[in-house]
């Protein structure tokens, strides 16, 4: 059985802990030993959201350990750059969402966006970009964005197709699960 | 059945399987969610308590009248309850009840990130430390058998990490437990001081039965690995020492108190080096001292913060797996909300350059840039009673220029007595209620002022009006603070009153469903980039609202995050902000 640390990164009201639940409830599903950690309490208030998604055949620490972490999904582009350094080196995978929420301090003038964000996660990283808000609103609901997201993540797991649509089925609401099992395939076919 | 369950919700089913009867909590990060959990299991009577004190009371009240009784509080709340509980340890109980401490170490959402497990030393009771779910899933029914068995309170103590990440619980059914009989006994339950003497003395006693069953109890038990290295930890600092150490041989502590002094002594033999690994405190550590062991543990382990494995890794194998450097990335700290009902007395207390004893919530965000309007926050209440000395230090001046601003659950929570204080000693201090109808920073719990119970159930409403009147206090304002000229009046008004007010800030907050809905029938409000005068005022901008932005020198409001209220209107001398519909 293989082992994964995944972690997915965003600003508060993005969707991540859903996200997280989601891909820790479909290893579960599909036999993994999971735990999962992110910390509550700030995240509505546009501070930055990590939650550290762990499965293999056993898990101690719900923590992933800096240089460990073999794929980041980052629903905001400065995020994906926060947690770069856990990533093992020369083999991880970041799957991006082609977007940038701009912070207060900037706005501010205290702060300086980051610049060549995809330059420099290529250096060390396999990248995927995904216009995920985009491709969302092609299928006609730009809330499935992080469906497709999690589409793309997917591939790079060993979890078998029909389990995540039936976690994700189980989790959406009724009227939008046909939406989101097309979004989740179409996030699947994007390489 | 196997469920993937937060610590906190494994905690709730584990006294749900135990059949707790009634369980009370003061909402608290990381501990909120165990009472929330609790409340839909329909066996378990839930409420919320006004205060932690008055939660462990009534629960140590239940489990004297026979219940399963279960209380929960984030750390700092158990020093609000640290007079019960001392005392609890003397009376014991009746019914199994087991406390709840749900630590912060690394300060997520916290003012301090005391060790409770030192609270179980101190009051000489119990203590369990759960390292996964499933743990905290089983100590806590296991919890309640000790808590009858051995008539003692039993502190379970939870970290962010384990209360707040997520694992697979293996769950069971509720097998209920009838109310035991209660039969009155006051020299168990009275503490005068004849009777407490006595019951001291069945403490000290009880403590040595307790060491017995820690040296025999499954949960404390050693792991057999090679014999280099042994570690002990308890909690999540286990998990992280695993990680480390998969090879190691392990004294895994689920009862770190009492101390299983015996069973040390046979893992001591066993292995060649003793790590100790713990978070904050050298609390396991300080313990297998006295037995005199030596052992390392704080002088490598840091004592502040957070554990992770890295850092154990670091402080231990001299190892650091991490490769790519770190990059720099942006700060994204946590603010009000847009459209937030605080921005408005916020405003205009920076504005005047009003000293503001600040107290725990939302609000305290307005310690931050751009508001920066905080000057002080200690603990709940604190912003009333400190007022009242700040005042008394520099004199009936002061007054006029100094005020307490407290949320309304905070209020409820530990200000009234401190506005008793106020009026009482004759005092001049300038109270402002911060009232948003809801308990907002732990995510919306409602609270006596809301006049509904836990389960959305209506009850008798706080009336905070009648209640100043009723403390004595004759000046009071209530106002809407997205107005901000009445609320400009109001503050003008009570800082110059010759003697203590109230000001109730009354705007409900706009992440509660019912007043989202409501803005959003509200038009976003934009900025004419020709009246803007941008950088030469800038008066938008001090609002702290997120959704006024900067863009080429001049104001820019977001409409993704614009909620349509109108703050931002009054708060231009250009009349440059108006409502979309109107351009």
């Amino acid at each position: 059985m293989k082992s994964y640390n995944v972690i997915i990164a965003g600003v508060g009201g993005q969707g991540i802990i859903l996200a997280s639940e989601l891909l820790a409830l479909a290893a579960m599903e599909a036999g993994y030993d999971v735990k999962k950690s992110e910390v509550h309490g700030m995240s509505q208030r546009g501070g930055d959201v990590v939650s550290h998604v762990r499965f293999s055949e056993k898990v101690y620490s719900p923590l992933i350990e800096q240089g460990t972490c073999d794929l980041i999904l980052a629903f905001e582009k400065a995020e994906a750059l926060r947690y770069l350094h856990y990533l093992k080196p020369g083999e991880g995978v970041v799957v991006m969402n082609d977007l940038e929420i701009i912070p207060l301090p900037v706005t501010a003038g205290e702060d300086t966006y980051p610049e060549n964000v995809e330059e420099t996660i290529r250096n060390y990283a396999n990248l995927v970009v995904v216009d995920a808000i985009k491709r969302a609103k092609e299928l006609g609901n730009p809330r499935v964005a992080n469906t497709i997201m999690l589409g793309v993540a997917s591939r790079f797991f060993d979890i078998p197709e029909d389990v995540w649509i039936r976690v994700i089925s189980n989790r959406v609401p009724r009227k939008t699960i046909e939406v989101n099992r097309k979004a989740f395939q179409l996030g699947r076919s994007i390489s | 059945m196997r469920l993937l369950l937060s610590g906190n919700e494994a905690i709730a089913r584990g006294a749900w399987e135990a059949s707790c009867h009634v369980a009370s909590a003061y909402p608290g990060t990381p501990s909120t969610e165990i009472l929330e959990n609790i409340a839909f299991y329909k066996e378990i009577k839930a409420e919320w308590a006004p205060n932690e004190k008055v939660a462990f009371e009534a629960m140590l009240g239940a489990s004297i009248g026979g219940a399963r009784a279960l209380v929960a509080m984030k750390h700092v709340g158990l020093n609000v309850a640290a007079d019960p509980l001392m005392t609890s340890a003397y009376t014991g109980v009746n019914g199994g009840f087991v406390i709840i401490s749900a630590d912060d170490p690394g300060m997520h959402s916290s003012q301090n990130e005391q060790d409770n497990r030192i609270f179980a030393r101190f009051a000489k009771i119990p203590l369990l430390e759960p390292s996964d779910s499933q743990e905290a899933h089983d100590f806590v029914k296991l919890a309640f058998e000790i808590s009858e068995k051995y008539d003692t309170p039993v502190i379970v103590r939870t970290t962010t990490r384990i209360s707040h990440a997520k694992g697979i619980v293996e769950v069971d059914d509720r097998k209920e437990v009838p109310i035991r009989e209660y039969r009155k006994n006051p020299e168990k339950y009275t503490m005068i001081p004849a009777y407490a003497r006595r019951r001291h003395e069945i403490l000290e006693n009880r403590l040595e039965t307790l060491k017995n069953l820690s040296n025999s109890i499954e949960i404390n038990r050693i792991e057999e690995g090679d014999n280099e290295i042994g570690i002990v930890a308890s909690g999540i600092a286990y998990q992280y020492a695993r990680e480390v150490f998969p090879e190691a041989t392990f004294l895994k502590l689920g009862m770190p108190f009492p101390f299983p002094d015996d069973l040390f002594r046979k893992f001591s033999s066993m292995v060649k080096k003793i790590y100790v690994v713990e978070e904050l405190e050298p609390f396991i550590e300080e313990q297998i001292r006295i037995l005199g062991f030596e052992v390392t543990g704080k002088e490598k382990i840091p004592n502040t913060g957070e554990l992770n494995p890295q850092i154990v890794r670091k402080a231990l194998k001299n190892e650091d797996l991490q490769g790519i450097p770190v990059q720099k990335s942006v700060k994204r700290p946590p603010a009000m909300c847009p459209g937030c009902p605080h921005l408005g007395i916020f405003f205009e207390l920076k504005k005047k350059r009003i000293n503001v004893m600040g107290d725990i919530g939302c609000y305290t965000l307005a310690v931050l840039p751009p508001i920066e309007s905080i000057d002080t926050t200690v603990d709940m209440g604190f912003s009333v009673s400190s007022v009242h000395g700040f005042n008394m230090a520099r004199g009936e001046s002061s007054a006029k220029k100094s005020v307490a601003v407290i949320g309304d659950s905070t209020f409820v929570h530990s200000g009234i007595t401190g506005l008793i204080d106020i009026v009482y000693n004759r005092g001049f201090s300038t109270v402002i209620i911060l009232d948003n109808h809801t308990t907002a920073m732990t995510g919306h719990q409602p609270h006596p002022a809301t006049g509904r119970t836990i389960r959305g159930e209506p009850t008798k409403k706080l009336d905070f009006v009648e209640l100043a009147r009723a403390i004595g206090v004759e000046d009071i304002h209530v106002v809407d603070p997205h107005d901000l000229k009445a609320t400009r009046k109001a503050l003008k008004e009570a800082l110059n009153y010759p003697g203590p007010s109230v000001i109730i800030t009354d705007r409900p907050c706009v992440l509660l469903p019912d007043e989202w809905k409501k803005l959003q029938k509200n038009p976003k409000k934009v900025v004419d980039q020709e009246l803007c005068q941008g950088d030469k005022c800038g008066n938008c901008f001090r609002l702290g609202c997120p959704a006024i932005v900067w863009k080429n020198g001049k104001a820019f409001i977001d409409p993704l995050l614009c909620v349509g209220c109108d703050l931002c209107i009054q708060t231009c001398p250009f009349d440059a902000i108006h409502p979309e519909d109107e351009t």
